[in-house]
């Protein structure tokens, strides 16, 4: 019935990846793909939130947010008049380490994607009424977010475990440091930390790799940029020394939002795959995992409750996440210490592991199906050093852990007694 | 588009199949005609609830079997329901797409409906409207879609009441299932890394047993004519008010579909069509953003419609600026609807928006499942071919049909204005 012949469909590789680094630092890689006419461009370079000041946390994510609202060649309007008419996207935004930028277009118009994202990269020009707008936008971004139970309860749980850390900060900032940033402090921020060294660009779709390259040369070969700073080095975090929990009220909401973690393994750490193994078997595999058995389908406790781990360049989080009735929440807690409790002490069986092995190894394709898919993997592969092959490599990698790798893993991350608990929603819960 | 075969099995079952050798994958789909609008007072919901205990096992496949055996395979799967349908679909590698074929024929007659089962659902789908109610704009959009339909049944929410997710019985659900989950109330289709003439086999022989039932009802309470806008307030936690103003729309059969979604295009940016993948296209060029986002009266808008069965709903949602009230956004608002009642637009707009329907197709086109979910959707409300006509029947709109719809549809008195008002509901941490 099916040919099923993955033959013919392969997975990126050395073979198929161009990857090509410039001399002023930027390294490209590319993978054509022409099964539709369209092709998606993403890169990341170092200009993160590492870089904001406390005063001013945001500064970041605001100049991402800003270099495409009038360059020296085109206006705010003239740059989305542009864009729209054709029908392609182009944004920026920033994150912790890095700010990126990630574009999808016909082919035909991909000349256009890489005039846009050079002249937002060199030229922004910021105009005043723009940023003004744009900061209006970025508070009722932040009001909303501060009504939110999910992302209040999120903000809570990495204060926690991330205190006095950078990784403890929200990216986006607060009211009072964003209302704190001024015009000519966006265009001295781009100034100092935009530049092409640590820069990577990916380019996905209907188009040679020869053409890319010539593309990116044309717009960003000649970009230099002597003060551009190198990358803050990530202070030490401070383990938590006991279970701490945190609640915040927001009155008026019909659900509370429940997280419960620990620090996790960075995207570098040999812990990296016993642990995503050990996560899928706890929270993700099936319907949500253990988690999700217990919770949601034994107990009816919840819509959504799981675990997740969010690993990058250094330590990440692992954490239960859930959505209950108010009334529910200390139940939830419980039922999520009861799991983490066996979890930690007896590991997860062949069976399990086996299962969520074959989840790992039989969705590759299907991440990998779109433009957007390769690209993301092509960019996973050069900000965490995987190597071309990875992702033909994955499946022994995967295959590789074990059960007792993953019970080590699970112990040495998970200490009960040094947990983050924070809950966020109408009704005041126990603190402790 | 690339070909596609159509087949009608002898029980009724519309079955669509179209061979795409892209990546090593396949996706199938099974659409039922039947959503929240076959739904009486009393029963609100539960069409959605029908779809979580589709989810609960049959003798076959065990409830804690089903999961597993998808995610094994590496496979995603999920369901949907919506006004006019409910579909379920599994997106596999290809050797491995037999297990959802057996799987949807099986679970099309054999579900369980365990008491136990509906019981522990009753309360994960309160928990999930609660977290809907988390939201100003679930409750402001519920607020709205009451007050616009006072006959039909497009008046309650998928999820439904809470009084009647609290009341429902197992009885209830089993009923609603068996009457309209059948062969030929459904629609199958299949996208992917396939041979068709050995698809289509094993199709039939899955499916084509499972016998024919009564032709279904389909709930039908025709709303009369608006005879006046209607104006409403929701009040709740949050800093930040909304604006919402909703229109009747064409049904997604009717003529002036096409025209209203240029329209939709120049006013407030296009609405993407794709369900996976694909993205959208930015709208700060469109007349709705420079009249409320430059001017500083909001700080985002968003317009659009679904395709339905019948007369719905084209919605503008507009978040207010700080520092302005979001009657000052209806002013300019009304404004520019007037602008384009009174003048046509010009050619190059609308060659605009089908430049960008076009972009969004391709990017569309990229993701298997979306390629399936394409192929049945618009069954459930026209045919395929409304989907492989859908860019020459944009092309084919004039000036002067956008400026029509507009007088047509946009129209003052058939409207409904909602606006969330935040209250402070005293805080602390």
């Amino acid at each position: 019935m099916s040919r099923g012949g993955s033959q013919t469909h392969s997975l990126p590789g050395p073979e198929n990846i161009t990857r090509v680094v410039l001399p002023n630092g930027i390294t490209i890689l590319t993978r054509s793909n022409f099964n539709s006419p369209s092709v998606t461009l993403s890169g990341y370079f170092t200009a993160g939130s590492l870089f904001d000041s406390d005063e001013k946390l945001g500064m970041a994510d605001f100049v991402a947010s800003a270099v495409m609202r009038g360059t020296e060649k085109r206006s705010f309007e003239e740059v989305y008049d542009a864009l729209e008419s054709v029908g392609a996207t182009l944004g920026f935004s920033a994150g912790t380490h890095t700010a990126g930028f990630s574009g999808h277009a016909l082919v035909e118009d991909l000349p256009l994607l890489f005039d846009l994202t050079s002249e937002a990269l060199r030229t922004p020009t910021f105009p005043e009424a723009e940023i003004e707008r744009l900061r209006a936008q970025l508070l009722t971004g932040l009001a909303i977010r501060a009504q939110d139970t999910g992302d209040v309860a999120s903000m809570a749980f990495d204060k926690i475990i991330f205190d006095g850390h950078p990784y403890g900060r929200p990216d986006d900032g607060y009211p009072e440091t964003i209302k704190a940033i001024r015009r000519d402090d966006l265009a001295e921020f781009r100034e100092k930390t935009f530049g092409p060294r640590g820069m990577t660009i990916a380019v996905v779709g209907a188009v040679e790799a020869g053409f890319v390259v010539e593309q990116i040369v044309r717009v960003l070969g000649d970009w230099t940029n002597p003060q551009q700073p190198s990358v803050p080095v990530l202070p030490p975090h401070k383990p938590l020394k006991k279970r701490t929990r945190k609640n915040v009220t927001l009155p008026g909401k019909s659900q509370s939002d429940v997280m419960v973690g620990v620090i996790g393994p960075s995207r570098h750490s040999p812990d990296f795959l016993p642990a995503s193994l050990g996560n899928s078997v706890l929270g993700q595999f099936g319907m949500m995992g253990r988690i999700g058995d217990v919770i949601r389908e034994q107990s009816g406790l919840a819509y959504y409750a799981y675990s997740s781990m969010s690993a990058g360049i250094g330590p990440g989080t692992w954490e239960v996440s859930a959505g209950v009735n108010p009334k529910n929440v200390e139940k939830a807690i419980n039922l999520t210490l009861r799991e983490l409790q066996t979890f930690t002490e007896k590991g997860v069986s062949q069976e399990e592991l086996r299962d969520s092995q074959d989840n790992f190894v039989g969705r590759l394709p299907l991440s990998l199906e779109s433009n957007g898919g390769v690209a993301n993997a092509l960019l996973n592969i050069e900000r965490y050093d995987l190597g071309l092959d990875y992702y033909q490599r994955y499946e022994s990698l995967v295959r590789a852990v074990t059960a007792d790798q993953v019970l080590e893993t699970a112990c040495k991350y998970f200490d009960l007694q040094k947990l983050a608990i924070a809950t966020a929603g109408p009704k005041k819960t126990v603190e402790s | 588009m690339a070909d596609f075969t159509e087949v009608k099995l002898a029980n009724g079952l519309k079955v669509l199949l179209k061979e795409i050798h892209t990546a090593p994958l396949i996706s199938h789909w099974v659409w039922y005609r039947v959503g929240s609008k076959d739904e009486p007072t009393g029963k609100t919901g539960i069409s959605h609830w029908v779809e979580h205990m589709q989810f609960k096992g049959t003798p076959e496949f065990p409830a804690s079997v089903l999961d597993k055996a998808i995610a094994r395979e590496g496979g995603q799967w999920n369901a949907f329901t919506f006004l006019d349908w409910t579909t379920y679909y599994e997106t596999m590698p290809a050797a491995k797409i037999d297990l959802a074929l057996r799987l949807e024929a099986d679970r099309m007659v054999n579900s369980l409906f365990d008491p136990e089962e509906v019981e522990s659902e009753r309360t994960v789908i309160i928990s999930e409207r609660e977290g809907s109610e988390n939201e100003p704009l679930s409750l402001l959009g519920e607020a709205i879609q009451h007050a616009a339909f006072r006959v039909h049944p497009y008046h309650h929410e998928v999820i439904g009441d809470m009084a009647d997710l609290r009341s429902m019985t197992r009885d209830d659900l089993y009923n609603h299932y068996r009457t309209y989950y059948a062969p030929n109330n459904a629609v199958l289709a299949i996208a992917g890394d396939f041979d068709t003439e050995s698809m289509l086999a094993r199709v039939r022989e899955l499916f084509e047993p499972i016998p024919a039932r009564p032709t279904p009802p389909r709930l039908s309470r025709p709303e009369p004519e608006a005879n006046g806008e209607i104006r409403l307030t929701v009040e709740g936690p949050e800093d930040t008010a909304y604006l919402q103003v909703s229109y009747r729309a064409p049904a997604a059969s009717h003529p002036d579909f096409h025209p209203m979604a240029v329209l939709d295009s120049l006013l407030s940016g296009p609405s993407n069509l794709n369900m996976f993948g694909g993205g959208g296209v930015s709208n700060k060029t469109s007349r709705l953003y420079r009249a409320l986002i430059d001017t500083e009266l909001a700080v985002s808008v968003h317009g659009g419609s679904s395709a339905t069965i019948d007369s719905f709903l084209y919605s503008f949602t507009i978040t207010a600026h700080p520092d302005k009230t979001p009657e000052a956004a209806l002013g300019a608002l009304d404004a520019e609807i007037r602008r384009i009642q009174n003048e046509p637009p010009n050619d190059a707009e609308i060659a605009r928006a089908i430049k960008q329907a076009r972009a969004m197709f391709a990017f569309g086109a990229e993701n298997i499942t979306n390629q399936a979910f394409w192929l049945a959707y618009a069954e459930m409300f026209a045919d395929y071919s409304w989907f492989t006509t859908y860019l020459a029947k944009l092309a084919a709109v004039t000036p002067a049909d956008v400026q029509r719809v507009a007088q047509t549809w946009l129209r003052t008195k058939s409207r409904v204005v909602g606006i969330y008002l935040p209250v402070d509901e005293g805080g602390d941490e």
